[in-house]
This record gives structure tokens, sequence and C-alpha cells, in this order.
């Protein structure tokens, strides 16, 4: 049994060590936020956060989530009904299919994590491994800044 | 709210969607319904319209939703001319029935082809909400007025959902008698600030997609295809792949003949209770594959083929004067072959589809652009007859992770079918991206070839024009050796340039690939190769290039290509309306309108160029300006803009997504995707092999809506064709580089 945490509840899991996590997140915890792109870590659709770190779950094994705590697009938010990223997304229309929102907004929030007020560069770097085919990049920089915005206000 | 296994597919809707902005922070995320199935609890007024029980309505998008921004745009429509407050209307997916008309999403055809229709569907509930309230009043429904969510007389007023049950009792009334609202009334359509439908749940990951559906039991099917077109399978052991744990079954699918259709050819699945095992029981399969007839395609032998038969005369579609009697002067004629290469859609959610057999009833969920046209490939495939069984199957749509024209065709459909009737399983089809980028239906490569020569006043008056490319009908027959004239109308032998001998034509062709519908189809070619060779053409005449539209382009008027040699012009399905006919003042607006808002027409530093082009497509026009350096043999695109008039605006801030979606897939066309194929098969496998833009490759974007009151036209493509030239006009502005086959990478570092 591999046992790990995810969006704050202990789970068990009888799966193959090797199983990537996203499919482990998918089929048998059934939460579908986190989205399959590439299933090699080009695309960043999976995007979760391990320990807090932003990792491509479609490449992690089961295995290197053992004891670890794993946070997914449908537990971002904590007790809120969204997290700031997630509300400037929706104020700036960001999403045009969606697919691949959750794993940017969870790449940003790791980012946001670290840099609290991040430059056009810093976003370009940390945003890189997260493609968008229906070209929502722009608005996804917009909705960063705005978020880190909002996020120093609440602070001050 | 989405669907579960946990309730065993039975359904709930979400309520109305909360306030955006900030105010999102406190509202309570509610998700989007993915089936047409009510709760049963509200009132149906027609078919597209149910008022709840606590007042709110929802509102059917019976079109696909695949990024464009219809699930907003359709119901926006209805519910303005419902007189609906909009933040108490929850837009709900249509699934596949012909009540709703025609569902084919595609050919950017929601609004331009489908708006009068939709208004009458708000027309028919409002009309019976105020019969109702005229009834009640004892009053003529001529004095009442439906606004706002309620219906007043003097200063009277009932609630749309005090109104509701009575207004459903009603006999629909006569369409004819309905009278839909002028435009200055609208309270919604064209609104720049309306919050949009769906994005709560997209943000927070309770979205839908085909990807997502869980049924109990389910099994997820990985399928490996003939690699070739047409291969088929000879042999295979599935002796190991059944040692891996969690896998079920192992299916051979039918193998099927030409032509290919929609459907699936051949193949051999791997059914597990999990897409791991799936997975890895898939890679130990050992398949023989028949490869087939089309084993020998090599994409970069057949393009030089391709140009090879443009250098000849081909088929005429269009023929004005006689250019042939002509006798070119080459001190004044430019001549040049443009190429672009196959390409494939690429959307972010791969195709999925999911089908359980209960009985004699089929359920099925599918993220397709096609739902009536999906439903009636699984009737054909269970050998059910549409008229009699039509009910037998039950066609769910989910939203699409994008789909570009890919998910018009439901072989994905088709295989959940069938393997659900094979292993008596719920089954889940998922794609990896390999399957997505190795069995596409892809954008055909192309050649076209221009030649014309220079009038004094530089214009012209003697113009040749050939293209060349494998056609999209060949799947649905294959002995199609040639473009249609639906082809030849996608910018094409629909030229507006004012020009005494003109002929366009067409030469026959071979056909070795799945060819399909690509966001903006033959426009990509088309406009590619006469944005360039009018670029060309200003270089040589020394005039800008904006002056050489202009002049090609002749005296403002309206322009109907079948009264002008090309009777065969499709006109993008508008027939005889005249709303519709191309208007030479519309292409030299947007145009105009991207270079003053752009700058394009200044002077910049050494090393950097703008380029420019327009394209009218899908009864819109659009026309863009990018700027590039060039340095050391490297292109860096340092800004783009687009001006778009399509005509009546809907939603404006879609209209300005698609922009900029379309410039930024645009970007990725012109630099650097492609797809080729060697011993019949594709080469490329996933994102490093077939790149796309990624965000630090993606400059400033501007886009420009030219105020119209014009009929709408299309949105979701018409972006894409003008960017292409744009781009490579650039990098010769800049560098003197001229780019004349796609992706730019090949000759330029990027």
């Amino acid at each position: 049994m591999l046992k790990l945490t995810l969006n704050g509840k202990a789970l068990s899991l009888d799966a193959d060590p090797a199983m990537p996590l996203l499919y482990a997140i998918r089929d048998i915890a059934e939460l579908t936020g986190t989205k399959f792109g590439c299933g090699m870590g080009l695309c960043g659709a999976c995007t979760v956060h391990l320990d807090g770190e932003p990792i491509r779950s479609c490449v992690t094994p089961l295995s290197a989530a053992q004891d670890k705590a794993i946070t997914t697009i449908e537990g971002l938010a904590n007790d809120q009904a969204m997290h700031p990223l997630q509300a400037a997304w929706v104020a700036n229309k960001v999403p045009q299919c969606g697919y691949c929102q959750s794993g940017q907004i969870m790449s940003a929030a790791a980012l946001l994590e670290k840099n609290a007020s991040p430059s056009d560069s810093e976003i370009e770097e940390a945003m890189q491994g997260n493609i968008c085919r229906c070209g929502t990049y722009p608005r996804i920089k917009k909705a960063i800044k705005e978020a880190a915005s909002n996020l120093q206000k609440v602070k001050a | 709210m989405s669907l579960t296994g946990r309730t065993g597919g039975v359904l709930m809707l979400g309520s109305a969607l909360g306030g955006i902005g900030l105010s999102s922070l406190t509202s309570t995320a509610s998700a989007m319904p993915i089936t047409d199935k009510t709760d049963g609890l509200g009132q149906d007024l027609g078919a597209f319209v149910t008022i709840k029980q606590d007042g709110s309505v929802d509102i059917i998008c019976h079109r696909a939703e695949m990024g464009q921004g219809i699930l907003t745009s359709v119901p926006q429509i209805i519910a303005d001319e419902l007189g609906a407050d909009w933040s108490r209307v929850n837009a709900v997916l249509g699934n596949a029935d012909p009540k709703y008309g025609n569902q084919s999403t595609g050919g950017s055809a929601s609004i331009r082809r489908h708006f009068a229709h939709i208004r009458q569907m708000g027309a028919t509930a409002r009309d019976l909400l105020e019969q109702a309230a005229a009834n009640k009043w004892g009053v003529d429904k001529s004095k009442v007025k439906a606004r706002n969510h309620q219906v007043v007389y003097l200063d009277k007023s009932l609630s749309f959902g005090e109104l509701a049950e009575a207004a459903a009792k009603l006999p629909l009334p006569d369409p004819a008698s309905l009278t839909l609202k002028d435009s200055a009334d609208y309270t919604l359509i064209g609104k720049q600030d309306i919050a949009l439908q769906g994005l709560d749940s997209i943000v927070t990951g309770q979205a839908t997609y085909a990807q997502d559906v869980q049924l109990p039991g389910m099994l997820i099917a990985s399928i490996e295809r003939p690699p070739v077109v047409g291969g088929r399978v000879k042999s295979f052991d599935a002796s190991e792949a059944m040692k891996i744990k969690g896998v079920v079954d192992i299916i051979r699918l039918k193998d099927r003949s030409f032509p290919v259709n929609v459907k699936p050819m051949s193949g051999v699945a791997v059914l597990a209770n999990n897409t791991w095992a799936a997975i890895e029981g898939r890679k130990k399969l050992k398949i023989e594959w028949d490869h087939g007839v089309n084993v020998s395609h090599d994409s970069e032998t057949y393009k030089e083929e391709l140009i090879k038969k443009v250098a000849s005369k081909g088929k005429e579609a269009r023929v004005e004067g006689d250019v042939y009697a002509h006798t070119f002067d080459s001190s004044k004629t430019v001549e040049a072959t443009y190429t672009v290469p196959y390409h494939h859609h690429m959307s972010m959610e791969t195709p999925a589809a999911t089908a359980v057999i209960e009985g004699d009833h089929c359920r099925v969920w599918s993220g397709t652009q096609s739902p009536q046209w999906g439903k009636n490939l699984v009737l054909e495939e269970l050998g059910l007859d549409p008229k009699t069984d039509y009910d037998k199957v039950e066609f769910n749509t989910t939203l699409m992770g994008g789909a570009f024209g890919r998910k018009s065709k439901n072989d994905f459909t088709v295989e959940a079918v069938e393997l659900a009737k094979a292993s008596g399983k719920a089954v889940k089809v998922v794609w990896s991206r390999e399957d997505d980028v190795k069995h596409g239906f892809y954008h055909s490569t192309a050649a076209n070839y221009l030649k014309a020569e220079l009038t004094d006043d530089n214009r012209s008056d003697n113009w040749i024009q050939r293209v060349v490319a494998p056609p999209i009908a060949w799947i649905f027959d294959d002995k199609t050796s040639h473009l249609t004239d639906g082809d030849l109308s996608l910018g094409f032998a629909d030229i507006p340039f004012d020009i005494k001998n003109l002929s366009c034509e067409t030469p026959e062709v071979t056909t070795h690939v799945r060819t399909g519908w690509l966001r903006s189809v033959g426009n990509i070619n088309n406009a590619f190769a006469l944005g360039s060779f009018v670029d060309e053409l200003a270089a040589k005449a020394g005039v800008n290039t904006e002056q050489m539209w202009i002049n090609l382009l002749g005296e403002d008027r309206t322009f109907d290509p079948r009264s002008e040699g090309f009777k065969g012009y499709t006109h993008y399905g508008q027939n005889d309306n005249q709303d519709y006919f191309l208007q030479i003042a519309r292409f030299k607006e947007v145009l105009r309108e991207v270079v003053a808002k752009s700058g394009a027409d200044n002077k910049l530093p050494e090393g950097q160029g703008w380029g420019i082009s327009v394209a009218a497509s899908f009864n819109s026009y659009a026309a863009a300006a990018t700027k590039v350096s060039v340095a050391d043999g490297k292109v860096t695109v340092l800004e783009m803009h687009t001006a778009i008039d399509c005509g009546l605006v809907i939603t404006p801030d879609r209209v300005r997504s698609q922009m900029e979606g379309a410039m930024i897939m645009g970007l990725s066309m012109a630099m650097e995707s492609e797809i080729t194929i060697k011993d019949g098969a594709v080469v490329q496998n996933n994102f490093h092999d077939y790149p796309v833009s990624r965000m630090p490759q993606v400059p400033d974007l501007h886009v420009h809506l030219v105020k119209s009151d014009e009929a709408p036209g299309g949105v979701g493509e018409p972006g894409l064709p003008p960017i292409l030239p744009s781009i490579t006009n650039a990098i010769y502005h800049a560098s003197g580089t001229r780019i004349r086959d796609l992706p730019v990478k090949k000759t330029l570092k990027i």
C-alpha cells in the first residue's frame, strides 16, 4: 500500500508504484481537474504540487509521492471558494477551451509562493513549460500580475 | 458538479454562475452541467429555454464548445431576445438532437449561419411569457413587454418565475408571428463586459471534458493503430500484454476499407481498469502490420511533386479574359511558388469518448464538434436504423479541450462504441499524444503558384494562379483527384482583385494521408501565398504593400465571384445571401485600420521590419501587421496586430480572444510546426518534435475591432489566414530574406 496525502486527506493506494501520479489522481482518486496533455512532461497540463513544489504528474511515479502531500487544482483554494489566481483568471477571462488552465494555475501558484511580485521575464521563465494551444498566454501573464498585486494588498 | 461514476450517469445542474472579478472570491464555484437533461423541475418554453423553480433560466447551447466561447454567445443571444437577466442565466450544453437544428460546429458558422434561428428560440420563450402575463391581466399581448427577467404592463409586473408554469402550458407560437427585437434595443448582444459562462468551473477543475467522463466499472482502452493509412493488422500476439496487472481484455478492431471516411481503420485495443495498465499492456503487444498502399508516401518527395504540378496548367476553376494569349514582359513580372507542410491541430485535450451498451440502448459521451453526425455513425456501427431506432442511442456532448476541426471527425467515438459492444463493458477510449499526432486528419500540404505582370500604374491585368493539395473530399471518396469548388472557394478562386485576364487552376493530385479541416482550412496556404505575392509585387513595383493591395483590389464594389467567372463558388454556405457578398471596401478598411493602429507604415531601425496582409474568410475580414527583428540569421517576433471586421459582434471579448489565439496559432505554424511523413507514417510524436509557441515566444498582441453594422460573420477562423504572410513579409522587410517554404525554421533560426 502506498500512502500519501491528497488535498489534505490521507490516501492509501493499492497500485503499481511505477504508475504516474496523474493516473492515480484521475482514475483511482477520481479527481479529474488535473489533465493529461503529453505524457512526457512537455506541456504542463498535469502540473500538481508535491510538498509545495510544482511537478509534472504524468512523469512522476507514485513511489515518489510516498508519504508526501499532493495538492491538485481542486485543493488549491483551500478553505476559500477560489484562490486569488483563480479569481484573477475569471476576472481576466483567461480560459478559452480551459483544458490546460488547471496546470497553468498550479504553475503560477507555485511561482507566487516563491516570488510575490514576479517580473514579465520571471513569469515567462516559470510558465514556459505550460503550453496553451488556444493562445491565452498574454492573459495568463496579466492575471498572474493582478493576483500578485491583490495578494500584496491583502498582506499590506 | 460533474458526471461521476458514483452517480451512475445521473446528472445535476449547477446553480447560476456567481459574479466575476474579486467577488468570485466569496462566490461558490458552480460547475458546468454537461448535458441537456434538466432536473425535471423546470418549465420548458420551447426546446432551448427552461425556467427553473427559483426563477433562474437554463438556456441550451446546442453548438459544441471548444474554446471559442459559443457556450456564452448562444445563450446570450437567446437571453437578449427573451429579456432575461444575464446573472440568472445558466448555459447548458445540448446533446445530439435534431430538435436543435444543425449542431455541426465548424466553418465558424454558429452565429453567421444560425443567428436568426437562435434569436427565434428566445423570441418563442418570450412570447409564451408575455402571453401568460397578458392572460393573467386580461389584456392584449401587444400591450405587455418582457424585460429584465419580468413581464411588465403599465405599473404591473410578473417575474419569469411567476409566469413559467402558465407559460409552459400554452401552445408554441407560430414562428412567423414572432417579432424580433430591433438592434437598438439589444441589452446583451455586443456588450463589452458580459460574464462568460463556465469560467468558474474551469478554473476550479470542475468542468467535464471528454477525458474526464467516469462510469461505474468502466474500462480504459488504449489502441495501437496502423502506422500507415490503409494499413491493417496482419497478426498479433497479446500474451505478454495480458500479463500486465489491470489489463482485462485485448480486442482486435475491425478492418475497414477505403474510403477512410471518419471511421477507425484497424488496430488492437488493450482494455484495462486504469489508464496506466492500458498503456503498459499496449507496449507489450506484438503486432505484424500489412502497411497497405500508402507505405511509400514521403512528404518531401511529395512536396517536390506538388511544386512540379503547379508549374503546368491545371483544371480551370475560374477564367476571365485570356491570359494565355498574353506575352508576359519578364521585367515587370513576378512568378513564385509557395509551399506549406502538413499541419496538425494539436488540441491540448487528445481525442476521447466513452460508450456503454445496456440492453438495446447505447449511451455515448464524446468531445466532438459533430454530435448529430457522431450519433448517426454510432447507429450505423450498431446496425440500428436511424428512422426507427434513433432514441436507442443517447449521445452526450462534453466540453472539448480544443478541437480546431479535428473533433468534427468521430473516429474515436466509433472506436469506443465498437469496443463497448465487443467487450460488453463501459469503455473510455483515450488517445495518447502520440496517437493524436500520428493518427490525425491533417491540414493538407500545399503548393501555390502565382504569376502576374504589373501594369504601369502598379496594378495587374494578367494573372495566373494555381493551387494543388490533397483534397479533404478524398476521405469520403477515394477517387477524388482534384480540389473541389468548396476548397477553391477558400481564398483562392474568389480572389477579389480587378484583373482583366485571370486564370485560376488546380492540377490533378493523389492523396495518401487522412486530410481534414483545420482552423481556416485552405485559407492557410492560399492566404500565405497571396499575401506573400502581393508583398513581392509591391517590392517589384517599389510601392508599399498596403498601396499594392488597394491597387489590386480596385474600385469599391460588391463582389460575387460567381458573376466573375467562378461559377462553383460556395460562399461559405451562404448561397444567394446578398448580406454576405464580398465588399471590397471592407478589405481596405481592415487594412487601413491595422496599419494606422500598429504604425506599420513607420520607418524602423536596420534589422527590423513590419509585414502586413489581409484576407476575407467565413464572411469576415481580417488584416494583420507583425513586427520582427532579424539578427545573425535569427528571427524574433516583436509585436503583432489584428484588425477584424466580423460584422455585428455578439461577444466582443470572445472575438478578441479568438484573434489573440489565431495570432499565436499562426505564429506556431509560420515559425516551427510541421508534420512530415516517411515510409507512409507520420514522423512526429509529441510537443518536442511538433512544437507550438510557448509563452516566451509570444510578443505583445493587439486586437482592433472594426465597428460594423453588417450581418455577423465568422470569428473562430478568420483571424488566422493573414497571420502567416504578415510574419514572413516582416522577415523580408527586416532582412531581405523571402520565405516561400514554411515553416520559417527551415531557413532561419527562431
